[in-house]
């Protein structure tokens, strides 16, 4: 086996060097002998023999080397020599070999971070087969997307011909009862096609059958695998068992398979039959979500154009209330739909990093530069001993490919942290954060990064250095004289200072952005504020007042609790993500068209609006005395009295609300912001609780009180469980955080951006820093001179400062024109700041001059000090 | 006047070296005099090309090679023909044969 043999041979030779010259030089020395010994047959005497035997075989290290480089291992050998040289170069000098490692280790380990946690959320397909056929139909109102409704997904179930199956989702959270405590899940109610939608069937058991989706049809519940390994311990005769679920037992007829993943509510555990109730008119309600699998071969348009097609010809002949004329009815990839929300703060994070990984870079290749320019001598020499160019090119790519090795082996160790950073701090209901993970992919992004970078970094000095005049350069080793790599070097300054400017412009917008998000009045004081959300279920709640009557014991029980100082309850809470709208219709206006679902619907005990701190502005609040059985009476809010009233009274005005009413106005209050900070939509009307004909069986508590409100939440729930020990409490939170949690994807990316351009800010100083002291070395004797002819220590320090200054005064002139044109890409991000805002700009381009003058200080300093006799006797 | 050319024609050190130890196994010395006498001093082979040489053909399982005493009692490295250097001897036989006839067929051509 030749090649096994030349494998062992090699290895051979690589381990046990001295043993392989030993036989060498062993058999040169018989060959001498040999040949001394016939030359003394011929005649001559043995010194002399011996002497023309040496001069036959020629210099034994001639010979040796020949021998070894016909092996492979001197491939090896020579790129090991490489290797150990340039790490002792890289050990000789520190500060050098630390800076620019971890320049390296910054810009690859977060470029790998942020790519490997953004990679899966934006791109990896969805977990299902064939994912790319998977759709969302989507209703577009004038931009807004809506939930879809129960009416129009039957019509498309019926006359489109774009889906092999399309199927429609409610959320659903049951509690589960039994033994152990009651626990709240979280799960859907699904049209009867979703699993074959997601085409994945349960793994145990089976599908739902057609018959189990209709009204009153068979309770039956399909498990996660995760649900019937924890909660039912993993019984393997679960098929055929009951679960309790809001008091009524349903039936276990599946369990999905493990790492089974409802993409549309993550959280989802259980997934029962929609059963779909359409006597109650409530066909058109907006709060469905309709996703299809699309046939093969159909694309995403034509299946836009035959559900638009179909719907609106459903609107049309219709013309239902809860529709605007024009809504579009669109068809997006299910995956872009999913991460929509997040995709351009995303996006936004991906360019950031790569700028910050483009600094890096500069910069390290402008280090390897200066670099370069001081070891020109130490390669001039090493030219003039017979070095080749080429050998001197390996050698400093070799030393880049090193450093790269380092950095990126470092880099590595960063991008794990950060991925654990970037999780951390991801916003939450980021979708699919649970896919974020260190994996292979992302070593080998890193790896791929690295290899490139060193080659990147290597190619220019070493260039440089191919370049390079050996003996001009040995005459002029000591005076370094200023030249092209100079020009090069301040390019490259300037290049890193714009980049830096960019990612300045951009975290200075979004922190105004975010300043001005926080600053934003809710409409209620945010601050001190308890929130909980009670669930009923159980038939014992099956009676429409006893559910009233338990929210109001339960209130009057929280009210006794020590240091609780005002509570009520709403049906949604402002700020979190409830979204309860419906049509309003004023009796002063019977001529306006059917309005949408554009108001929000606030079912509230007594001493909520007061809790709440939302300021009376005319009218009464909602008492005690409004109940069922009384006068129907709302509160309606100032942005909605004053689009529908104009200057006019809305007080004792009728008011119907989707089905219910009239309800007479007996009171304004102030704007609530119901979604989020950012979106300030606050027409809304506050209607007492037990008027509202279908009572909500899951109510929010807010309550303010004395102390520590954490300590509080305790003895409240004791409270409420006072009245009835068997219902859920969820959504322990103070109000505060929800108030973080609405700014959550701004946040995230501002926490971002503010740390790429801090890095951006510290390499662009660094890379100042390094050319000016650079510069400076290399002109120590022209400032010799300049000082022994009468320049004064402050014109020489202006002279260095006024250097650094027009390197960055051109970095920030190009840095401003690229934000300018850039940071409309983040405009969606921005909350009432426009991308081009001077006051912005100004700021940053102030700071960035205020840290590059730092960086210019120190070399001016040193400037200053060079003393003119030391500098010219140095010659 | 110049010395005539003793170098060994390039590409055929290899040949030599099997042919000559076809005969019977030698160490490297014996391989350089025995083909200086066959070819009656035509061609001297250079030690350092020959030693880079035998360590090639050793790794590549032409030949063997050993450590062995001499008749005149001195340790020498003696190299053997393998069964694989046999089969490479005469493939390169054949070629060097055929490719040398078709150098003499055009020399000998007549216009």
């Amino acid at each position: 086996m030749p090649l096994w043999r030349q494998l062992r041979r090699g290895l051979d030779v690589l381990f046990r060097r001295d043993a392989a010259d030993r036989d060498l030089s062993d058999e040169m020395e018989h060959y001498v002998t040999e040949a001394a010994a016939t030359y003394g047959r011929q005649g001559l005497n043995p010194v002399e023999a011996r002497r023309r035997a040496r001069m036959d075989l020629g210099s034994p290290v001639a010979v040796r080397e020949e021998v070894r480089s016909g092996g492979w291992e001197s491939v090896v050998e020579a790129v090991g020599t490489d290797i150990r040289f340039a790490l002792r170069r890289l050990v000789g000098s520190p500060g050098f070999t630390f800076v620019t490692a971890l320049t390296l280790a910054l810009g690859i380990g977060a470029t790998t971070a942020i790519v490997s946690a953004v990679t899966p959320i934006l791109f990896r397909p969805l977990p299902y087969p064939h994912a790319e056929r998977l759709a969302a139909v989507v209703e577009d109102h004038q931009g807004v997307r809506g939930a879809g409704t129960f009416a129009l997904y039957h019509a498309f179930a019926d006359q489109t011909h774009s889906f092999d199956a399309l199927a429609v989702t409610n959320r659903w959270h049951p509690t589960l009862t039994g033994a152990g405590r009651p626990d709240r899940l979280a799960g859907e109610r699904v049209s009867r096609g979703y699993l074959r939608v997601l085409g994945v069937p349960p793994l145990m058991g089976r599908d739902f059958a057609e018959t189990e989706d209709r009204l009153n049809g068979p309770r039956v519940v399909i498990v996660s695998d995760g649900l019937w390994r924890g909660r039912l311990s993993a019984d393997p005769a679960i098929l055929g068992k009951s679960l309790m679920l809001d008091g009524d037992p349903y039936l276990v007829i599946g369990v999905m398979p493990p790492g089974f993943q409802d993409v549309a509510d993550p959280e989802a555990e259980l997934w029962a039959p929609l059963q779909y109730d359409m006597a109650q008119g409530t066909a058109w309600g907006h709060h469905l979500r309709t996703v299809g699998r699309l046939r093969p071969g159909v694309g995403i348009e034509a299946a836009t154009a035959d559900v638009a097609g179909v719907g609106r010809a459903v609107l049309t002949q219709q013309r239902p209330e809860t529709y605007d004329p024009h809504t579009d009815f669109l068809v997006a990839s299910l995956q872009s739909e999913l991460t929509r929300g997040v995709r351009p703060a995303l996006l936004t994070i991906v360019g950031a990093v790569i700028l910050v990984l483009l600094i890096a870079l500069v910069n390290v290749t402008n280090l390897l530069l200066a670099r370069g320019v001081q070891r020109r001598s130490e390669f001039a020499l090493r030219a003039a001993l017979g070095a080749g160019r080429s050998r001197l090119v390996r050698q400093l790519l070799t030393e880049s490919l090193v450093l790269a090795a380092v950095g990126g082996a470092l880099g590595i160790a960063v991008a794990a942290a950060g991925v654990k950073a970037v999780v951390a701090l991801s916003p939450p209901g980021l979708p699919r954060a649970d896919a974020i993970t260190v994996n292979g992919t992302v070593l080998l992004v890193g790896a791929a990064v690295t290899t490139l970078v060193g080659l990147a970094v290597g190619v220019l000095p070493a260039l440089h250095a191919a370049r390079s005049d050996p003996q001009q350069d040995i005459q002029h080793s000591s005076r370094r004289t200023a030249g092209g790599h100079r020009r090069a070097r301040g390019i490259l300054v300037a290049a890193e200072v714009a980049l830096a400017l960019v990612l300045l412009v951009g975290s200075g917008l979004l922190l105004r952005s975010s300043a001005r998000l926080f600053a934003v009045d809710v409409g209620f004081d945010q601050a001190r504020m308890l929130t909980m959300q009670v669930q009923l279920s159980g038939h014992r709640f099956d009676d429409d007042s006893s559910i009233v009557r338990f929210f109001t014991q339960a209130l009057d029980a929280v009210r006794t609790v020590p240091g609780v100082t005002a509570a009520g309850f709403t049906t949604q809470l402002p700020l979190s993500s409830d979204d309860d709208e419906y049509g309003a219709h004023f009796d002063a206006e019977p001529d306006r068209p059917a309005a949408t679902y554009d108001v929000f619907r606030y079912a509230v005990t007594p001493g909520y609006l007061e809790t709440l701190g939302v300021p009376l502005l005319s009218g009464r609040s909602l008492g005690d005395a409004d109940r069922a059985g009384t006068p129907l009476v709302a509160v309606i809010s100032a942005s909605l009295a004053r689009d529908r009233f104009g200057g006019g009274d809305p007080l004792h005005r009728q008011l119907k609300l989707g089905p219910a009413g009239p309800y007479t106005i007996v009171g304004v209050v102030g704007d609530v912001h119901q979604a989020s900070l950012a979106q300030s939509q606050g027409e809304a009307v506050y209607l007492p609780v037990g008027q509202w004909p279908f009572p909500d069986r899951s109510m929010s508590l807010v309550l303010r009180g004395r102390g520590a409100l954490a300590m509080l939440a305790p003895a409240v729930q004791g409270a409420v469980w006072s009245v009835d020990p068997d219902q859920p409490i969820v959504r322990v939170a103070t109000m505060s955080d929800l108030v973080a949690r609405t700014a959550g994807e701004r946040r995230f990316a501002l926490t971002l951006f503010e740390l790429f351009a801090l890095a951006a800010l510290g390499l662009a100083a660094a890379g100042i820093y390094g050319v000016l002291s650079g510069s400076v070395n290399e002109r120590t004797r022209e400032l010799g001179i300049r000082s022994a002819l009468g320049a004064s220590r402050a014109e020489v320090v202006r002279m260095v400062v006024s250097q650094g200054a027009r390197l960055t005064g051109v970095g920030a002139g190009l840095g401003l024109i690229a934000a300018a044109g850039l940071s409309r890409l983040i405009a969606s991000l921005l909350f009432e700041t426009p991308p081009v805002e001077p006051v912005t700009y100004l700021t940053v381009t102030v700071l960035l001059f205020g840290v590059a003058l730092l960086a210019c200080w120190v070399p001016a300093l040193r400037a200053a000090r060079v003393d003119p006799i030391e500098a010219l006797r140095a010659e | 006047m110049d010395e005539p050319n003793t170098d060994v024609i390039p590409g055929t050190l290899d040949l030599l070296i099997l042919k000559t130890l076809s005969l019977e196994p030698l160490h490297g010395f014996g391989i350089a005099r025995r083909v200086e006498q066959i070819s009656r001093g035509v061609f001297k082979v250079n030690p350092g090309s020959l030693l880079t040489a035998l360590t090639r053909l050793e790794r590549a399982g032409s030949v063997d090679a050993e450590w062995r005493v001499t008749a005149n009692s001195r340790r020498a490295k003696y190299y053997q023909l393998t069964r694989a250097g046999r089969r490479r001897l005469d493939q390169e036989t054949d070629e060097w044969t055929r490719r040398v006839s078709a150098v003499a067929r055009l020399l000998q051509a007549e216009g």
